[in-house]
C-alpha cells in the first residue's frame, strides 16, 4: 500500500483550515458563530450575507487566537494586522471575494515560518510551516447526491464568515500517514490551546497538493475531516502513479474530493487556472500589533502536548508510548489526569484508558468527550476489581456501558448481577455440574493437569464469567480429588 | 521611463471578461478592446511618474484601525435573510448547478 | 453685481417671493426657516410633505430625479413629528424636512438599486447608518434619487432607467452620480439631498445645478449602508440650496460609527457656528492647473470674479502649481476601476437581485448572464479594466503604480496646504452639455472629472458653490480644505454666498 510505504518521490503540502470554535461570533460581524445543528440560514446579517453596503469589523478575540497558534508553532508574529481580498466566483461566497490574507503584494500574514514536531515512525520530524493567516469561512454546498450530478445546489450560510486560520506547510511530507500524524499533532496543539475543537464536524479541514518528481502540482480541494485526508492522499498518489506508469504526463490541475464515491475528481486545470486578484481589503483599517499584547499572551500559554509529554513521562512514570497516546488528544490527556487526581495508580489507570477505553471508543466511534464515562466510573470500577468485587473480565464487560449509559460501575453491575460469585457451596453446584457434563473430560484430567484448567474454564463460563476464579480452581481440585479416591 | 505602447487583445479581454464573470457579445468584445486602449493608452501618463522609493498610499487619510469585541447581536430572522433570494427552498438558498 | 449674467430663468419670480418670505410654499423654504417654523408650531410637518408631492407632481416629469417615492411612509413620519409638536415632546435636530437619498443608500424595506437592473427587486433588510440618522433627528425621507449606475458617471445617463434632465435646461445633463439628488434639490422638489462622492459625484451636479454640495473627508461620515463603487474613495455628502442648510445636515452626517472601520472618531461639533463674515487672515491658493488646460475659458473667468470679490473681503489670494495633477485622472480611474471590479463582484443574481431563470444550469453560465444583462455598458468596462489593472502581471503596472502615484498627489497638496488655508478653483471644467453629448465616448465623459478626483484621492473635503452662469447654465466653485477643516470650507462658501446672489436664482420649471 501506498499508504504505509515512504516514498521519496511523493511531496505533499497541507493548507489546514481549522475554525477558532471557541469564538463566539462570526469574523468580521457579530452574528453567533454557533451555528452547527441550527436550522439554515438562521446566523446572517447583512455582512455576512454580503447584502451591499455593509462592512466588516474585525473580531479583537480571533487575532488573540491566531497569535497564540503562531507562538506555539514558534511562527514569528508580524507587527502589522492586514486582509487582503481574495477575488474568485464560487456559489459559497457571499461576496464573491473571500476576505483574507496575503504574503505578497504589499500583505503580511500574521505569522510566518514556524515548525511542529511529529513523531514519525521512531523519528521525530520537523514539518515546516510556511505561513499563517486569518481568514472567514464560505458558505456550505448541500448537493443532492454527488457534487457532479446535483441538478442544483442549496446553500447555508450560516458558516459564511466563520473565523478560520489557515496553516501551510512547506511540501515536505513524505507519505499520506505521515500527513495523518502531523495532522493529528497540530490538532492536539490546537486543543490544548483551547482554540479549536478538532472534534467538531468541519472544525477541521484540508486541502493538499501532491507531487511526483518529474510531474506537476495536483491539488486535492474539499477533504472534510482528517480520517478522509490519508485516505484521498492515498488515492490520488496511487491515481499518479498509474497515470506514471503508463506514461502519461501529470498536469498541474485542481481535483475535488468526493468524499461520498471516496475518489477525487478534476475541478480546473491550468489553461482556466483562476487569477485571485488580491489586493488590500480598504474597508478594513490595518492595525498594528503591540510586542506587550504578544507577551501578554505568551505568558498566558497553556501546556502544549510536548510539554505535557514529558510532564506525563516524568511525573508519572508513564512510559514513552503511553504518555505519548494520552497527549496527543487533550481531552484523553485530561481524562487521565481527572482520574490520577482521584486513584494515585497512573500506569493502572493508563493501561485501562490505553487498551479497554480507546477501543470502544473507536468501535463505537465517540469521542471521549463526547461519551458518557466520567473519570469518577472509571477509577470506580478499577476499585471494584482492586477489591475482588468483580473481575478483570467482568470489568471489560461493564467499560462499554459506562461509555453508553454514563451509569457508575455499582449500578451496573447490581441490574446484570454481576458481582463475583465467592460462596463456596454455589461453585461447588456449578462444579458438579460441570463434571456431570463433561464424563470425557473428566477422565483426562485426572492424568493431564491441562484438562483441569478446561474444567475450569467451563465452570467460568457456566457463572458467566462471575466465579472467583481462584476459589474456582481450588473446589474444582478438591472435587477431582474426591473422584480419585473413590 | 521609456515604455512600449501596451496594447490590449481581444483574447486578453474575453479573458479577463471570463474573470469578471460577465458574457460579452461579439459586438461588445471589439468595441471594448478598441475603447480600452484609448483608455489604458490615456492612463499610461502615470508611467512617466518616477516610483521607485515611493510608498503606495492604501488609504487617502490616516486612520486607526478598530477590532470589535466578541459579543453577540441578534440575526437577520430567516424570512429576512432570504427575502430577496431568486430561489429559495425550505430554508436554503438555491444556487445553480456546480458541474 | 455687474458680471452677472442679464437673463437668468427665474430670477424675477424668485426675488418676488423673496420679498414675501411668509407667502413661500412649504416646498420652497430652507432647511432652517423649516425647521423653526414646525418648531414653532407655524407649519406642520405634514404640509411639507404635502408641499413637497404636490411640486414633485408637478415638475418631476421633466427631470425625473426619482426611481422610487415614499409618500406615505413620509407621510406617517410627518404625522408622528406634528404629534410630537402637538405633545410637547423633544423635537429632532431637522423636523419636517424633506430630505431625498441618492439610491445607493441603502433602506430597510425600500427599494434600493443603484439604478442598476442588477438590483432588480432589491430591499435592503437594513438602514445605512446616516439614514438612521436622519430619521432619528425627525428628518423625513421622501424618495429614492436617480443615479449614474453603481454611481459610475458624471451625467446621470448611465442609469437603468433613463437620464435625468438639469432643471436649468432639460436637454442638458444634471452632472452625476448624484445628478437626481441634486435635481430634486435644485427644482425644489427636495428640501436637502444626500449623494455620494467617489470623484465628484456631489460637487458636479451641485455645480451643473446650481446648488450646494460638499464632499466631506474621508471617514467624516459613515459609509455603512452606502453601496460601495470604490471604497477607498466614496463618501457621503449633503446637497442643499444654501450653506447654512449643507451645515446643518452635516452636523447631523458627521458622526463616528462602529460599524464602519474607516469612520473617523470626532467629536461632534455644530458647524453652523463657523460661518462667520470674517476671512481676513485667509490665505487662498489658486491653482494653475485648475485654470489651464481643458478648462473653458468663460468658466475660469467667473471663478476668478469671486476669488476677486473674497480678497475685496479680506483675504489674499496667490498663484501655485499642483504638478501631480496631470496624473489625477488616471490615478483615480486605475484605483476606482480596480475596486469596483471586486465590490461588484457579489452581484449575481443569487442571493438578491436580477437572475435568469437558471434551473439545470450551470452557476458560471448563469452569473455570466446575469451580469451581462444585469449591469450596464460602463459598469461593464469599468470592472472589466479593473480586474485587468489587478490581475497577474498587470498589479504592480497598473493598481500599485497608481497607489503610489496618489502618495505623490498626496504630498504635492500637503505642501500646498503648508502655505495655504484653502485652495480656490473651478468644481468643473465646462458648463453643463448636452444629454448624449458624450456618453459614447467613455474617455471624453472621464476627462470632465479633472478637478473634482484629487481630493477623493488625497481624502480631503471640497465643496462645490453657485458661482455664477455662462449662456444661462451654472457654474460652480470648488473650495478644497485640508482634511477635517470642514469648518473652513463652510466659512469661505458662506462668505461667498453671502456676498453674491447665485443661492437667490432658481430654475424656471
Amino acid at each position: 500500500m501506498a499508504n504505509n510505504t515512504l516514498n521519496k518521490n511523493v511531496k505533499i503540502g497541507l493548507e489546514i483550515h481549522c475554525q477558532l470554535t471557541n469564538l463566539n461570533t462570526k469574523l468580521f460581524c457579530s452574528c453567533s458563530a454557533d451555528y452547527r445543528g441550527k436550522p439554515s440560514n438562521t446566523h446572517l446579517c447583512p455582512v455576512c450575507l454580503g447584502i451591499p453596503g455593509s462592512l466588516p469589523v474585525g473580531n479583537k478575540d480571533a487575532v488573540k487566537d491566531a497569535i497564540l497558534v503562531a507562538l506555539a508553532l514558534e511562527s514569528k508574529i508580524m507587527n502589522r494586522l492586514v486582509f487582503f481580498r481574495k477575488n474568485y466566483f464560487y456559489p459559497d461566497m457571499p461576496k464573491n471575494f473571500q476576505i483574507s490574507q496575503y504574503d505578497k503584494a504589499g500583505g503580511v500574514p500574521i505569522a510566518i515560518g514556524g515548525h511542529v514536531t511529529i513523531q514519525a515512525g521512531n523519528r521525530k520530524k520537523k514539518v515546516e510551516i510556511t505561513r499563517i493567516q486569518i481568514e472567514e469561512d464560505p458558505a456550505k454546498l448541500l448537493h443532492q447526491g454527488s457534487i457532479d450530478i446535483s441538478p442544483y445546489t442549496l446553500v447555508d450560510y450560516n458558516r459564511a464568515g466563520i473565523a478560520l486560520l489557515e496553516i501551510v506547510t512547506e511540501p515536505c511530507l513524505k507519505s499520506p500517514k505521515e500527513a495523518r500524524i502531523f495532522l493529528q499533532k497540530l490538532r492536539a496543539i490546537l486543543e490544548h490551546l483551547g482554540v479549536s475543537d478538532g472534534k467538531l464536524e468541519g472544525a477541521m479541514r484540508c486541502d493538499a497538493n501532491i507531487s511526483h518528481i518529474g510531474g506537476d502540482r495536483v491539488e486535492i480541494k474539499n477533504i472534510s475531516s482528517f480520517k478522509e485526508v490519508e485516505r484521498a492522499l492515498t488515492f490520488e498518489i496511487v491515481r499518479q502513479k498509474s497515470l506514471l506508469s503508463r506514461g502519461i504526463k501529470i498536469k498541474m490541475e485542481t481535483r475535488h474530493w468526493d468524499d461520498v464515491r471516496k475518489l477525487t475528481i478534476s475541478l480546473r486545470t491550468k489553461e482556466k487556472e483562476q487569477d485571485y486578484r488580491y489586493f488590500p481589503e480598504l474597508d478594513i483599517v490595518p492595525i498594528t500589533i503591540l510586542k506587550e499584547e504578544i507577551e501578554k499572551l505568551r505568558r498566558k500559554m497553556p501546556e502544549l502536548p510536548d510539554a505535557r509529554w514529558t510532564r506525563f513521562m516524568e511525573k508519572y512514570k508513564l512510559p514513552t508510548y503511553d504518555a505519548g497516546v494520552l497527549t496527543n488528544n487533550k481531552a484523553l490527556g485530561d481524562f487521565f489526569e481527572e482520574c490520577v487526581k482521584i486513584y494515585p495508580y497512573p500506569k493502572k489507570v493508563s493501561n485501562w484508558i490505553m487498551t479497554d477505553l480507546q477501543r470502544w471508543l473507536h468501535e463505537k466511534n465517540v469521542e471521549i468527550s463526547k461519551s458518557k464515562i466520567t473519570p469518577q466510573a472509571l477509577v470506580s470500577m478499577i476499585r471494584l476489581i482492586d477489591k475482588g468485587i468483580i473481575s478483570g473480565k467482568i470489568a471489560k464487560r461493564v467499560l462499554p456501558e459506562l461509555i453508553i449509559t454514563g451509569k457508575s460501575p455499582e449500578e451496573i453491575v447490581e441490574e446484570q448481577q454481576l458481582l463475583r460469585i465467592s460462596s463456596r457451596r454455589e461453585i461447588e453446584k456449578l462444579a458438579d455440574k460441570v463434571l456431570e457434563n463433561n464424563p470425557q473430560a473428566v477422565k483426562d484430567a485426572l492424568v493431564d493437569e491441562k484438562a483441569v484448567h478446561y474444567l475450569v474454564g467451563q465452570l467460568m463460563k457456566l457463572s458467566k464469567g462471575k466465579a472467583d476464579p481462584q476459589l474456582s480452581n481450588e473446589i474444582m481440585k478438591e472435587k477431582l480429588k474426591s473422584f480419585l479416591n473413590k | 521611463m521609456e515604455k512600449v505602447s501596451k496594447k490590449i487583445t481581444k483574447k486578453e479581454v474575453e479573458h479577463i471578461a471570463w474573470l469578471a464573470k460577465i458574457e460579452l457579445t461579439e459586438d461588445e468584445k471589439n468595441l471594448f478592446t478598441e475603447q480600452f486602449n484609448s483608455i489604458l493608452e490615456y492612463f499610461q501618463v502615470i508611467d512617466e511618474v518616477a516610483t521607485d522609493k515611493v510608498l503606495p498610499s492604501f488609504h487617502a487619510v490616516d486612520l486607526t484601525g478598530v477590532l470589535r469585541e466578541d459579543i453577540v447581536e441578534p440575526s437577520l430572522s430567516r424570512e429576512k435573510a432570504l427575502a430577496n433570494a431568486s430561489k429559495k427552498d425550505k430554508g436554503f438558498f438555491k444556487s445553480p448547478k456546480i458541474f | 453685481m455687474q458680471t452677472l449674467p442679464k437673463r437668468i430663468k427665474g430670477f424675477s419670480n424668485r426675488l418676488k417671493s423673496f420679498e414675501v418670505n411668509h407667502m413661500k410654499k412649504p416646498h420652497s423654504l430652507s432647511a432652517k426657516e423649516i425647521i423653526e417654523k414646525v418648531r414653532g408650531g407655524e407649519l406642520k410637518a405634514e404640509d411639507c410633505v404635502l408641499s413637497i408631492f404636490n411640486r414633485i407632481e408637478e415638475v418631476e416629469g421633466r427631470i425625473h430625479a426619482y426611481v422610487t417615492l415614499t409618500k406615505e411612509l413620509a407621510l406617517q413620519k410627518a404625522r408622528k413629528i406634528d404629534a410630537k409638536v402637538k405633545n410637547g415632546e423633544v423635537l429632532g435636530r431637522l423636523p419636517g424636512v424633506c430630505i431625498a437619498l441618492k439610491d445607493n443608500l441603502c433602506t430597510e424595506g425600500i427599494l434600493t438599486s443603484c439604478s442598476s437592473r442588477i438590483l432588480d427587486g432589491f430591499i435592503p433588510p437594513y438602514n445605512a447608518t446616516v439614514v438612521n440618522l436622519l430619521l432619528k433627528e425627525d428628518a423625513i425621507i421622501i424618495g429614492k434619487t436617480n443615479m449614474d449606475e453603481f454611481a459610475m458617471g458624471s451625467s446621470t445617463e448611465t442609469s437603468y432607467f433613463g437620464a435625468t434632465k438639469n432643471p436649468w435646461d432639460s436637454s442638458r445633463v444634471p452632472g452625476g452620480s448624484s445628478g437626481g439628488s441634486a435635481a430634486a434639490v435644485s427644482a425644489e422638489e427636495a428640501v436637502l439631498a444626500l449623494g455620494s462622492d467617489t470623484g465628484g459625484s456631489v460637487r458636479c451636479p451641485a455645480s451643473f445645478c446650481s446648488i450646494v454640495g460638499l464632499k466631506p473627508t474621508y471617514g467624516l461620515v459613515s459609509r455603512y449602508g452606502l453601496i460601495a463603487y470604490a471604497n477607498s474613495l466614496d463618501q457621503i455628502g449633503p446637497l442643499s440650496r444654501n450653506v447654512y442648510d449643507c451645515a446643518l445636515l452635516l452636523n447631523v452626517l458627521a458622526s463616528y460609527d462602529p460599524k464602519d472601520n474607516t469612520s473617523i472618531r470626532v467629536p461632534s461639533q455644530d458647524y453652523t457656528q463657523f460661518l462667520v463674515d470674517d476671512i481676513s487672515d485667509l490665505k487662498i491658493g489658486i491653482p494653475k492647473e485648475f485654470f489651464g488646460e481643458g478648462i473653458d475659458e468663460r468658466v475660469s473667468k467667473i471663478i476668478w470674479e469671486s476669488i476677486y470679490t473674497l480678497e475685496k473681503l479680506g483675504a489674499t489670494y496667490e498663484e501655485l502649481s499642483l504638478p501631480t495633477l496631470r496624473y489625477t485622472l488616471a490615478t483615480y480611474y486605475l484605483i476606482a476601476m480596480s475596486e469596483a471590479s471586486s465590490n461588484l463582484a457579489r452581484y449575481d443574481g443569487i442571493r438578491y437581485g436580477y437572475s435568469i431563470d437558471y434551473d439545470s444550469k450551470n452557476w458560471n453560465e448563469v452569473y455570466s448572464k446575469n451580469r451581462r444583462i444585469g449591469f450596464g455598458s460602463e459598469v461593464k468596462r469599468r470592472i472589466i479594466l479593473g480586474t485587468y489593472a489587478l490581475s497577474t502581471g498587470y498589479y504592480e503596472e497598473y493598481y500599485l503604480k497608481a497607489l503610489k502615484v496618489r502618495t505623490l498627489i498626496r504630498d504635492d497638496f500637503n505642501k500646498a496646504f503648508k502655505k495655504f488655508d484653502v485652495l480656490v478653483g473651478p468644481t468643473m471644467p465646462i458648463p453643463p452639455f448636452k444629454i448624449g453629448e458624450k456618453i459614447t465616448d467613455p474617455l471624453s465623459l472621464y476627462l470632465t472629472d479633472l478637478l473634482t478626483v484629487p481630493v477623493n484621492l488625497i481624502g480631503s473635503p471640497a465643496i462645490s458653490v453657485p458661482c455664477g452662469f455662462v449662456d444661462d447654465m451654472p457654474i460652480g466653485m470648488q473650495i478644497i480644505s485640508p482634511a477635517l477643516r470642514e469648518d473652513l470650507l463652510l466659512k469661505v462658501a458662506h462668505i461667498h454666498e453671502q456676498n453674491n446672489k447665485f443661492k437667490d436664482y432658481a430654475p424656471k420649471l
